[in-house]
């Protein structure tokens, strides 16, 4: 570990603490609906938009409503994709010929990036045309950002509007999320990111002869105005097999910078937006801190276990970190750092390969997308996954001192923690259901790369990355099989989806009482001692259930490693 | 609730078709229009031209295998620096595999004085990683001076020049670009020829 190492991780910290309320600020007019700056340049658009669609903007929705327009919006979006990835062949900007994609391994894509997971079971450079790249995958990196945001917005009104129906109005709010934010800061970043040597053209290919004459195939594309979304919408999914890694899609040290901040920035805001919209931003900065405690943790283990390195490495003569799938101009710090945004927000693009990680420094990113990913999280799924531990923490607080419990102005009754306990317990049950079928079943048992209890983990990770819609991967593992791409797509869905309608349902549950005031009996919900039970909660409820499948992967590869024994 | 789903029909489709045509295409194709215009180097790969032939990418490995060359990392993309094939190799800490394979890079290295640095024996997350740590340049310069006939110490001094530092003191690490050390060998090895001292 060096000075520099833990500069960067410091400095990170208070950047992205620091952005936490002017990307708030911004996200709270997305969300009252007011008017911005830019809405002088692209209001016309968004009229359009509506005037076309027959859909008008003020008209509130009630929960089922809103739920089902989504749910319909989510379905058409995956079949335009399933098609485009199938008929990739005969469609146009395909200048190297590249077949279409097969029926599982479409589905399979398709729910992956209509998810926000962007797992993929391909090398996108060997695989995926450049219209495949930007018709069947970039608009979902912007539409399923919207729609986590949207629904985040849908829970926020349902804690701060009193004896209401309406949560808001789905179109209206992916609409002006994409518009006045996403679409936006994306061209600015993707700009940046060109002139830091990201490629941003419609050539595919360029043959070089190298000075020891070799012949080498450089693939080019429409990189920037990919990667800028993948990451403000923590998609992940990047245009290159090896993702942030690649030098092309994260060229220099600063890029990388910007490349972990952009990944939190709009989760740090919607915690501050939350506040906003209960009435009290300290609402939001408690969660922020219990955030960040979570997060600081996870870094540091990481960074220690990186760079304490590799004894079998050590005993060949190798000193220091563990390099082994790591670029040098990141090194151990920047390279744990991302390991660890990427995976307490739903991210899950990568600049170094888990995979090889140490034991223990694989470990953490794969428990973080357990906890649920709510460390930050993704755009909007990080809050409003939070959100359901937060009501689950009150509601233990209220057992214990026999008061009906209340959070932020409103009552939390059996219906909404059993709705949150339904989305809540989905996680696990996905994730460790179907890692144990696919350590049983022969097909299962033909994916991991690495042999003994890493082998086991790379199953783990697959399925805690799909259920959990992070998309990065244990990457040795081989899932481009039917077992593997049927299995993960439904995983995928699973935990969106049977996330987001309960979800939902708690909004509309929440809108539809009267504002209970706070009094001197209720809970606060904003100090050190709501920090810490908060923390507490996570850790027991959404951590314990995973620690027997981490100590069979994960723990026995540590003993493994440091005992000397190879695999 | 039958009532929601028709009236979510409309919408659904005609949001998907505008979207996928300001987003899927009017937004790429806006960031290229003014990428190739104002930045049209960096737009199509970085690439390096000698006498008019793209010889590589300034951020893209190329194999080099001679002795008179610096070595990249090694690579797990492809059969090693496959440019469409970006890859690590995925191998876990305990693995045999890694293990064997690091034994025997290091004793490729043949220098039974020193031991490589880490990232000369390592593969990177890309198999396309430029760079290599100053430290790793340093223990290939007798190798290289010796079969160019070069004085160790103008290598040294070259590896020295070429290496790219911190920003700010702070990120990123300490680390010279293989094929540019490489070019900026040939060029020196040219003068030297020209005027030997």
């Amino acid at each position: 570990m060096t000075i520099q190492g833990w500069a960067l991780i410091l400095a990170f910290t208070l950047l992205i603490v620091a952005l936490a309320k002017p990307m708030g600020m911004w996200l709270f007019a997305l969300y009252e609906g007011r008017r911005t700056p830019l809405h002088r340049v692209l209001s016309p658009v968004e009229r359009g938009f509506y005037k076309l669609a027959g859909v008008d903007p003020q008209a509130g929705q009630g929960w089922r409503s809103y739920a089902l327009h989504m749910l319909a919006f989510q379905l058409v979006t995956l079949l335009f994709t399933y098609a485009i990835l199938r008929l990739q062949g005969v469609l146009p900007l395909n200048p190297r010929g590249l077949a279409g994609i097969g029926a599982d391994g479409a589905f399979n894509t398709a729910i992956s990036f209509t998810t926000n997971t962007n797992w993929q079971w391909y090398s996108g450079e060997v695989a995926l045309s450049n219209f495949s790249q930007m018709l069947g995958l970039t608009i979902h990196n912007f539409l399923s950002a919207a729609t986590g945001i949207a629904v985040a917005f849908a829970l926020f009104r349902g804690f701060a509007r009193r004896e209401t129906k309406d949560i808001g109005n789905f179109w209206a709010d992916i609409t002006r999320v994409t518009l006045y934010l996403l679409l936006p800061l994306s061209c600015i970043y993707a700009l940046f990111l060109v002139a830091s040597g990201v490629p941003q053209t419609f050539a595919s290919l360029v043959d070089a002869t190298t000075l020891e004459g070799v012949k080498q195939h450089i693939v080019l594309g429409p990189v920037a105005s990919q990667e800028a979304i993948k990451m403000l919408g923590t998609n992940g999914g990047g245009f290159f097999n090896a993702n942030s890694a690649h030098p092309f899609e994260n060229p220099t040290a600063l890029t990388n910078l910007v490349q972990i901040l952009s990944i939190f920035v709009i989760g740090v805001g919607l915690t501050w937006c939350f506040g906003k919209a209960v009435g009290n931003t300290r609402q939001g900065w408690a969660i922020l801190t219990a955030m960040m405690v979570l997060f600081i943790a996870g870094v540091s283990i990481v960074y220690w276990q990186e760079a304490a390195g590799n004894p079998m490495l050590h005993q060949l003569g190798v000193a220091g970190g563990n390099m082994e799938g790591k670029e040098v101009r990141f090194g151990l710090a920047a390279s744990a750092l991302f390991s660890v945004i990427t995976t307490a927000a739903s991210c899950g693009a990568v600049n170094a390969m888990h995979d090889s990680f140490t034991a223990l420094g694989g470990m953490i990113p794969m428990f973080n997308i357990q906890l649920g990913e709510i460390v930050v999280g993704g755009v909007g799924a990080g809050i409003y996954g939070f959100l359901l531990f937060a009501l689950l923490s009150v509601f233990v607080a209220g057992l214990m001192v026999g008061r009906t419990p209340e959070y932020v102005g409103k009552k939390v009754e059996a219906r909404e923690v059993k709705l949150a306990v339904l989305a809540i317990a989905m996680l696990p049950l996905c994730i460790l259901g179907f890692s144990a079928l696919a350590s049983v079943l022969p097909q299962g048992l033909a994916g991991p790369l690495n042999k003994g209890p890493h082998g086991f983990s790379e199953i783990l990770y697959a399925f805690s990355s799909a259920a959990g819609n992070n998309g990065s991967a244990f990457a040795g593992i081989t899932s481009g099989t039917p077992f593997y791409n049927g299995l993960l797509g439904m995983a995928m869905w699973i935990g969106r989806f049977f996330v987001i309608v309960p979800v939902l349902a708690i909004a509309g549950s929440l809108a539809a009482k009267r504002h209970t005031p706070e009094t001197t009996g209720s809970f606060p919900t904003t100090g050190p001692l709501w920090v810490g039970l908060l923390i507490a909660i996570i850790l027991i409820v959404g951590g314990l259930t995973f620690l027997p499948s981490l100590a069979l992967g994960p723990v026995a590869d540590h003993l493994a490693m440091s005992g000397g024994q190879l695999f | 609730m039958l009532n929601d789903l028709k009236s979510a029909l409309r919408p659904a489709l005609v949001f998907t078709l505008m979207f996928a045509v300001l987003l899927g295409l009017a937004y790429p194709a806006a960031i290229t229009g003014t990428a190739q215009l104002l930045l049209p180097d960096q737009a199509n790969g970085s690439l390096i031209r000698q006498d008019g032939k793209v010889i590589g990418s300034r951020l893209i490995a190329q194999g080099f295998a001679g002795a008179g060359y610096f070595h990249p990392r090694p690579s797990a993309a492809g059969a090693g620096y496959e440019a469409d094939n970006s890859y690590g190799s995925n191998l876990g800490p305990a693995s045999q595999a890694l293990h064997d394979r690091v034994q025997a890079d290091i004793a490729k290295l043949r220098r039974p004085d020193a031991v490589p640095p880490a990232d000369l024996v390592t593969t990177s997350a890309s198999g396309l990683d430029p760079h290599i740590t100053p430290e790793a340049a340093m223990f290939q310069v007798e190798r290289v001076a010796g079969a160019r006939g070069v004085p160790a110490d103008r290598i040294r001094r070259l590896v020295e020049q070429q290496t790219e530092h911190r920003l700010l003191g702070f990120l990123g690490e300490e680390r010279v670009n293989v094929l540019q050390l490489n070019l900026a060998l040939d060029t020196l090895t040219r003068e030297a020829a020209k005027n030997p001292t």
